[in-house]
């Protein structure tokens, strides 16, 4: 077997299995922590991708910066174990073929599209990289200046949010 | 080399369990949770139609994507500091002034 391969399969049965994690597990904390195990598993797949510098900012941002605050919200708010609730049987039998359909349809819309997609004579031959850093900076300039825009209002708007009312 | 198929699948199938825990699960950080696993899937499918194609546009957007992410987890999380504080409580079912 193709080593890749089983790279693939080790990174994606980890990634599937800290998706379900997330979702059997009570605790909040558990739910962030089987996240985490999610996004390293999907930056070694962009690794193996040939997406290195995704992969780097992947860890950085994601892995690190977002699920910080995530983790931090949570001891912040002292959340405990969730409530439970009971489900209507509607939900018990319907959600799960529901489910499986929208996973199958849009993994069958996915790959529907990939068929007509030409395979590239060599994809080594991507110069990772330099050459997002060239595209961010000519083709996609004015996208990249909007989201300067969009983080200086993010940071505004959660400093509006997060602060107490004014007595 | 991995066939393009497979990283669809696995986009798909993730995409499928951020959907899923978003409906059932009932902490609202955890639903917030759901959003960024249903966002690193399509950063998935992104990253594998660029390799496919061998062209780095969907490299790029991901980046925007994290970039979106990143604004939308800072100002999500703003809000749920807002509701806890509020309501007392994380559940979004206790989040219910909308409903009939």
């Amino acid at each position: 077997m193709n080593p890749a391969l089983i790279v693939f399969f080790v990174l994606a049965a980890l990634s599937v299995i800290g998706a379900l994690s997330l979702i059997l597990q009570k605790h909040p904390i558990h739910s962030a922590l089987s996240l985490i195990v999610v996004m390293v598993s999907l930056a070694g797949l962009y690794l193996s991708m040939g997406a290195e510098f995704v992969a780097a900012v992947q860890i950085i941002v994601y892995g690190g910066a977002i699920m910080v605050l995530f983790v931090f919200v949570i001891m912040l708010l002292n959340a405990g174990e969730e409530e439970h609730t009971d489900f209507s049987k509607l939900a018990k039998f319907g959600g799960l073929p529901l489910a499986l359909a929208l996973t199958g349809l849009l993994a069958a819309a996915m790959i529907h599209h990939a068929g007509s997609v030409p395979n590239p004579a060599n994809p080594d031959a991507l110069a990772s990289t330099s050459s997002i850093s060239m595209m961010l900076f000519s083709t996609f300039v004015y996208p990249f200046e909007l989201t300067s825009f969009l983080i200086l209002i993010a940071i505004m708007g959660a400093l509006v949010l997060a602060q107490r009312e004014k007595t | 080399m991995v066939p393009t198929q497979y990283y669809l699948i696995l986009s798909a199938i993730l995409f499928g369990l951020g959907a899923v825990a978003f409906v059932v699960k009932r902490n609202i950080i955890t639903l917030f949770m759901s959003i960024e696993l249903m966002l690193n899937a399509v950063n998935l499918a992104f990253v594998a139609f660029s390799q496919a194609r061998g062209k780095l546009d969907g490299q790029v957007f991901v980046l925007f994507v994290i970039v979106v992410a990143a604004a939308e987890a800072a100002v999500g999380l703003g809000i749920i500091i807002l509701t806890a504080r509020n309501r007392r409580s994380l559940n979004v079912e206790r989040v219910d002034l909308l409903k009939l």
